[in-house]
């Protein structure tokens, strides 16, 4: 379960620039919850994530997990129990290393990186497996550097690697934006399978409010640091992708967008 | 043929230190100045231990260690007290100048008749006079040659995994739950010690330390590497440890040329420079880098 609670955060305090952005903001995630996260560009979905993760600090509020008070604690010993997709491709993988090479250091997350081979020799039928799962053709390309991918194999790619270990939350951050339609479909496709397999708790920020709507158990949308709508289950199935998008365009129009 | 072997003697030396700049330049995509530093500062304490008659062996561990020290100095410099790559090089680099000068207790100290790892008692009763000028050669291709092996295992370890990744994207380091700025600081260490363990060998083929040693180290180092790793992009069966090695014998056999065609000794800085420039033109790895290194 994961709490942030009061939490407020201003960006460039003190100056004329200064800009609020949460203010007494709390929200609750339920273990196992799928949420889909939908919002105007600067309404602090990405923030959020950013504040789960620890890539930008809180100026006042704690963050919980499972009930222990994670706010001062270094982003990268948080990520040992979350996985992250990016919206760059380019950012989930090491493009200089092969496909093998980068399963095999998402596979020894958690564990130590000492002197033993990188790639254990055991693991390939595995990671074989794993790929073969995609439908992408990957399981034959395990030698091939991650660079010389397409931006959706990557991101397939990405997912796996998040998703290896395991992990109290998985982080999508607009993980299908820069990708071609089909691409997107595909993704989110194996997302949703991943997520019921693995029965990750899961937040996922999208710009697609078809994806937000047809996936996960629940739905935020974010309006200037506060979540103006959300609704979980039952109330998340009565809701149509044509509703979200008045209530989106109601509050664009304000904004003067 | 005294000279070309000088040429492949110092040519093996220095691809030791290339190793090193490869793993900063290339690897970590660190543009490191600490090289300047550490590659005297092993000449200098290998002087100063030979010169108290020492056994010339232990100079090669005590120079890595104090090496893979001042690259750890320069990594906690920029990973944590925040200072830009290049600045820190340049800080740790200007600073090592005058250590150096104290390690060494004056400029230029000469160890000609003293016992170093080429020339002592032991070395010279396994070698027949036939061999005896090219014993300094066969050793220093021997010790390159390990150091070249060790460097391949190690990045094929977990640990060099991560190191690799770290100059590839770092966020996803931090994704793995490791602190992208230690596995920085090891990778700076290990670099900075192959390029004093470089210094040491270089003072004892020389048999003198000289505190202008330094000048210039990194710009061979770079020069190898990006003759090494641009020549032979397209062989990929060698390994890109290997080209370096290769690149660095190109390089100090191009500076040889200069100097034999009939430019005086002291013009060596100057082509070592000029040759660089070429090098850098000639290949196509300064677009990538002039940006990069705009932003940094």
């Amino acid at each position: 379960m994961l709490e942030l609670k009061n939490i407020d955060k201003y960006y460039n305090p003190g100056s004329v620039n200064e800009l609020c952005l949460f203010k007494e903001f709390n929200l609750t995630i339920e273990k196992g919850q799928f949420v889909a996260v939908v919002g105007s560009n600067g309404s602090g979905k990405t923030s959020l994530l950013n504040i789960i993760c620890g890539s930008i600090d809180v100026d006042q509020g704690n963050i919980i997990v499972n009930g222990t008070d994670i706010t001062g604690k270094k982003d990268y010993l948080r990520h040992r129990k979350i996985g992250r997709v990016y919206q760059d491709p380019s950012k989930g993988t090491c493009p200089g290393m092969t496909i093998l090479e980068n399963l095999s250091i998402a596979d020894n997350k958690g564990k130590a990186y000492g002197l033993t081979a990188g790639v254990k020799k055991s693991r390939i039928a595995h990671y074989k497996k794993l790929l073969a799962q995609l439908n992408l053709g990957l399981e034959d390309k395990l030698y091939t550097k991650v660079g010389a991918l397409s931006g959706g194999q990557r991101q397939a790619v990405s997912l796996l690697m998040a998703t290896m270990t395991p992990i109290d939350f998985l982080i999508l951050d607009e993980h299908t934006a820069a990708l071609d339609p089909k691409t997107a479909e595909i993704i989110m496709e194996l997302t949703d399978k991943i997520v019921q397999e693995k029965k990750v708790t899961t937040i996922m920020v999208t710009h697609n409010l078809r994806y937000a709507v047809e996936y996960g158990n629940r739905l935020i949308m974010m309006h200037e640091g506060k979540a103006i709508l959300d609704k979980t289950d039952a109330e998340k199935e009565d809701i149509n992708v044509d509703e979200i998008m008045k209530i989106f365009n109601q509050i664009s129009v304000e904004c003067g967008n | 043929m005294i000279l070309l072997l000088s040429v492949f003697e110092q040519g093996l030396i220095y691809a030791i230190m290339a190793l090193g700049v490869y793993i900063t330049y290339k690897i970590l995509d660190f543009p490191d100045l600490t090289v300047d530093g550490s590659f005297p500062m092993g000449a200098a304490i290998t002087a100063v231990l030979i010169s108290k008659d020492l056994n010339p062996l232990i100079t090669l561990p005590i120079s890595f260690i104090v090496g893979a020290f001042i690259g750890m100095l320069t990594g906690v410099i920029h990973v944590k007290l925040r200072v830009r790559d290049l600045l820190s090089g340049i800080i740790m680099m200007t600073a090592l100048y005058t250590v150096n000068l104290r390690i060494a207790g004056r400029a230029n100290l000469p160890i000609y008749n003293k016992q170093n790892i080429f020339d002592n008692d032991f070395v010279n009763s396994i070698f027949p006079q036939t061999l005896a000028n090219f014993k300094t050669f066969i050793l220093i291709f021997i010790i390159t040659m390990i150091t070249k092996y060790i460097l391949d295992w190690y990045l094929h370890t977990k640990s060099g995994y991560l190191l690799r990744a770290v100059g590839d994207n770092d966020s996803i380091v931090t994704s793995l739950g490791i602190d992208k700025g230690f596995v920085k600081i090891v990778g700076l260490s290990i670099a900075n010690g192959l390029v004093a363990l470089s210094g040491c060998l270089f003072a004892q083929q020389q048999r003198y330390y000289d505190a202008s040693f330094g000048t210039g180290t990194v710009v061979i180092g770079l020069a190898s590497v990006i003759i090494g790793t641009s020549l032979f992009k397209k062989i990929t069966l060698l390994r890109v440890t290997s080209s370096v090695v290769i690149g660095s014998l190109i390089y100090k056999g191009c500076v040889a040329l200069a100097i034999r065609m009939g430019l005086q000794s002291t013009d060596l800085k100057l082509v070592t420079a000029v040759l660089f420039l070429l090098i850098l033109v000639a290949g196509m790895d300064r677009k990538k880098k002039v940006k990069t290194d705009a932003r940094a």
